[in-house]
């Protein structure tokens, strides 16, 4: 028999906001354990949380992007369990009236056609804290991250395949950075998913029992973890087993999932709406101000690169693939008055060497406006792309301007014929078995006089001069 | 002159013309607490030397000619107000040794006027109960009779008050346990609109519910002290942003032509003839300063208690969850793992009532169950406020008994919750419908014993039924009786 995958994906965001979401104390990562608690954190008896508006703010935006329906009014919920890093029992977040509802994204798997994946809802809620093992004879809480706000993205089970759930991850991820709601780094857990995988007979009308893998922090994870599963479940089914509800883990280390707990396990969270917060309503001019203030997404400015800047699909889509590149090379673009030139130096020279040195493109020494500067010496013939190579280097390495540097170091392009002739003039003197050879037909030698004079002139000789002279003085 | 039977309002006259210090009166007061205390136990804790450098401070800001109207005016706090440096119990062993590090907003502003705190009073533990008997610290003596309970569960803070051992004292009330005990010990006990009055740093029980309030000696020092205490506190999302009024222009004689509704279902066939008697006696004494009396109908009275017993623990049931060893409070020692460490630290640091409560609540809202109870206690808890927005369409305020009967002996009803929580039958509706209540005393029974009138007021009506109180306490003498201890 054929299987049929049924997948859903529950995203966390982590939002990059100051301060925690019902209290004032600060979301930093990496400071000294407990450092930034208070009574509210710390679940203290007798105090009471206050939302944090820059959370709404920052969940209509996601809803926005994600085109959901932002509800006029909605409750926040406890969801109750008892866990040593949950310090107040409970955990707030939204169960009945989320934020956020009904919304969908377009994602494109490579060779298939677009497709439609409905977004059931995006809430808010609050992070746990997390426990601190091998200390001496016990374990220790870390309050730190209790309250750090989260916003929980929940897919429908529209998904057929990993690649496909892999693309709507990246489509989200790369949403919520370019809203800069969130920091997107998964590494420290601030963009992580749950998958729910089942698999069901191809054209069956109900979905098979399903799995949830928890907390899968790579999108490589993602689709290593979801195949695994998959297949996981198949082979059981084929060999007459059942697929038990539960919940599992995804191990990197040996690509496989195993069972974390089983249904008979399953918390009943006895969720009921938050006597200590009053109802959120957000009014229609909220949600219009927000709207008005989002900024370009990624989707509409690759069509904009495409349309207006005559970029290819895949330079577009390679520099809309975050919004600090993007706004990196349009700078560039917008400067040097030549978006191809500066499209090829953004994705060539300038990812290479911050690739090479591990660097991200916020952290990139060479401003925006210098490379511009770089490239209109090209464009005036003012030094070669070669040499430009150079200059770029020693931008990279001193912060000067390029001009300065080609002046510094004479790089300038010599077009003067009479400097190159001189030169042209030398290398034919010693090289006299070469020019015998030429003349009699051996052409290719021609690329070992360019080299030649080029290196004479250490790169600065304008190679179009170079070419038609040394062709002149060989056949003449 | 004996300091310690003063209202807060003669007090203020006499620390402002320096006619007495406030460490003085604070010394008679402790002196008060030391020779009437193991007749009463009204104190958890008792803060005698924090008090009198208070009080010293106080006479300082008082000869430096800042006397506002609570400097030096030595107050005690339900043992549920957090308390910086001074322990707060709840009244459970969980916290028996907890010592929070902050100041509830309530117990904040009266120390920013100076208020001296004398210590903590004893109520039920976690506020749950109407007798003050479920106290790990043992229960609280009526002073009016000590073999009789001071109701509850703010039992200490009124207790204090009868047995002259605070000037004022702070309560919070969730069912009616600031105007039951208030009632039962023959002192003015005030449950404010809920939203009027900051719940930060008052230890949970039903938050939905929970509202704080004064127990006085009269009506004058309930309004002088709600005013202290009233306002938006930007740390409760709960409290209201609405301006505070002038109470004190509602100390004024002044009923003719209020309307004052009599619902129907509070006098029923077979209510206690004491306090049929005490209602007939308010409702003539108020007849006769003009005040117009009409029969009104809650219809969904009947349905208050279950509604509330749904609510209260279910919101409970989460609020206590905070309390399981690991940060703070009783912690079970040599057990076996994280979740034995939980349940034994539980099971030792609650008394039977907080279980009961607890298991009650987490029923009510677990999946399967949320529908039939709790969602369904919403649905008539919305039906009771609308029974209260019908009534004061036609009246300004209701007037009702607090309690079924007079103060009842301890151990009376310890062994039947339910015969417990229908003590407080007469309360609950007001704080299901968020509304103001005041207890003041009325005439007291054949034998004795305190009984209190509530009257109930609209939303934020707080100045109205200050009014109607005040009326009423300038005609008769019965707030000026005192226990003999």
């Amino acid at each position: 028999m054929n299987y049929q995958p049924v997948i859903g994906l529950e995203v966390h965001v982590q939002l990059n906001t100051r301060s925690k979401i019902f209290c004032g104390c600060s979301t930093r990562f990496g400071a000294e354990p407990n450092a930034h608690t208070c009574p509210v954190c710390l679940g203290l008896p007798g105090a009471l949380p206050v939302l944090n508006r820059q959370v709404v703010e920052s969940a209509i935006m996601a809803g926005l992007a994600t085109n959901c329906a932002i509800a006029h009014k909605s409750i926040f919920a406890r969801k109750n369990y008892f866990y040593p890093d949950l310090p107040k029992g409970y955990q707030i977040s939204q169960f009945e009236q989320p934020i956020c509802e009904k919304g969908w994204l377009d994602i494109q798997v490579e060779g298939q056609p677009p497709k439609r994946i409905g977004i059931t809802r995006i809430h808010m809620e609050e992070d746990a804290g997390k426990l601190v093992h091998g200390l001496g004879n016990g374990s220790g809480v870390d309050l730190n991250r209790a309250g750090t706000p989260l916003l929980e993205v929940v897919s429908e089970p529209d998904f057929r395949s990993a690649d496909e759930a892999v693309a709507y991850l990246k489509q989200l991820h790369q949403i919520v950075t370019y809203l800069g709601i969130c920091d997107g780094n998964m590494e420290e857990g601030s963009f992580r998913c749950d998958a729910n995988v089942s698999v069901m007979p191809v054209g069956s009308a109900t979905f098979g029992t399903r799995a949830e893998i928890k907390n899968v922090n790579s999108f490589k994870f993602v689709k290593a973890a979801i195949e695994y599963e998959i297949t996981r479940q198949i082979d059981l089914l084929s060999d007459g087993g059942t697929v038990v509800q539960e919940t599992r883990l995804f191990d990197p280390a040996t690509g496989t999932t195993r069972s974390m707990r089983g249904k008979e396990e399953a918390h009943d969270y006895r969720y009921f709406p938050d006597p200590d917060l009053v109802p959120l309503v957000i009014s229609a001019e909220w949600v219009e101000r927000t709207k008005k203030e989002l900024p370009e997404l990624p989707d509409v400015k690759r069509q904009r690169f495409i349309t207006e800047l005559g970029l290819s699909e895949y330079d577009a889509e390679v520099l809309t693939s975050s919004r600090s590149l993007a706004a990196y090379f349009e700078e560039t673009a917008a400067v040097a008055h030549n978006p191809k030139a500066a499209a090829n130096w953004v994705m060539g020279e300038v990812t290479r060497t911050l690739n090479d040195r591990g660097l991200a493109i916020n952290s990139c020494p060479v401003p925006p406006r210098r490379l511009a500067d770089l490239l209109h010496l090209i464009d005036k013939g003012a030094i070669s792309n070669n040499i430009a190579k150079k200059v770029f280097e020693a931008m990279w390495q001193s912060g000067k301007e390029p001009a300065a540097i080609v002046e510094e170091q004479g790089m300038a392009q010599v077009s003067d014929t009479g400097a190159i002739e001189a030169a042209i003039d030398q290398i034919l003197a010693a090289n006299q078995g070469q020019v015998e050879e030429y003349r009699s037909g051996k052409e290719k030698v021609f690329g070992f006089f360019v080299g030649q004079v080029m290196r004479a002139m250490k790169g600065t000789a304008n190679p179009a001069v170079v070419n038609e002279l040394l062709l002149n003085k060989l056949k003449g | 002159m004996e300091l310690h039977t003063l209202t807060i309002q003669q007090l203020h006259q006499l620390l402002k013309n320096r006619q007495v210090s406030s460490v003085e009166t604070t010394r008679a007061l402790l002196k008060r607490i030391e020779t009437t205390e193991n007749r009463i136990n009204a104190f958890i804790t008792v803060a005698a030397d924090q008090a009198l450098a208070a009080a010293e401070a106080a006479d300082q800001r008082i000869a430096n000619g800042d006397c506002q109207t609570l400097t030096g005016i030595p107050l005690a706090l339900k043992d549920i107000f957090l308390t910086e440096g001074l322990r707060t119990t709840c009244a459970s062993k969980m916290l028996e040794n907890f010592i929070a590090p902050y100041d509830a907003t309530a117990w904040a502003r009266l120390k920013s006027q100076g208020a001296v705190l004398l210590g903590k009073l004893n109520q039920d533990e976690f506020a749950m109960g109407s007798s003050c008997e479920s106290s790990a610290f043992g229960a609280t003596r009526n002073p009016w009779d000590t073999e009789r309970t001071p109701g509850g569960s703010s039992g200490g803070s009124a207790a204090s008050i009868a047995a002259q051992q605070a000037t004022a004292t702070l309560g919070t009330d969730t069912g009616g346990s600031i105007r039951q005990p208030a009632s039962h010990c023959g002192c003015v006990g005030l449950k404010p609109t809920y939203g009027r009055v900051s719940r930060y740093g008052v230890i949970a029980y039903a938050s939905s519910l929970d509202q704080v309030g004064p127990v006085t000696r009269d009506v004058t020092d309930a309004a002088l002290l709600l005013q202290a205490i009233a306002g938006h506190d930007p740390k409760d999302s709960t409290s209201v942003e609405q301006q505070v009024p002038d109470y004190s222009t509602s100390l004024k004689n002044d009923v003719k032509g209020m309307k004052i509704g009599l619902p129907r279902e509070y006098f029923i066939d077979g209510l206690d003839p004491d306090v049929q008697r005490a209602m007939d006696n308010a409702i003539a004494h108020l007849k006769g300063q003009g005040a117009e009396f009409i029969e009104v109908s809650l219809p969904h009275t009947n349905y208050a208690v279950a509604c509330y017993y749904l609510i209260a623990t279910a919101e409970a049931s989460s609020n206590l969850a905070r309390y399981e060893g690991v940060r703070f409070g009783h912690r079970a020692t040599e057990t076996e793992g994280l979740i034995e460490m939980m349940m034994r630290s539980r099971a030792a640091g609650f008394g039977a009532e907080v279980k009961r409560r607890i298991m009650l609540g987490t029923y009510a809202l677990s999946s399967g169950y949320y529908d039939a109870y709790y969602l369904k206690a919403q649905k008539v808890r919305t039906l009771i406020q609308r029974d209260f927005s019908e009534a004061f369409k036609q009246v300004d305020i209701l007037l009702t008994p607090v309690a079924p009967t007079p103060a009842f002996k301890i151990g009376e009803k310890t062994a039947d919750p339910l015969q417990m929580y229908l003590s407080d039958i007469f309360t609950i509706p007001v704080n299901l419908a968020g509304i103001c209540g005041i207890s003041l005393p009325a005439q007291p029974s054949a034998a004795g014993l305190p009984i209190g009138l509530q009257l109930i007021g609209k939303p934020f009506g707080e100045e109205t039924i200050l009014r109607a109180a005040y009326s009423f306490e300038q005609t008769t003498d019965w707030h000026r009786q005192k226990a003999a201890l």
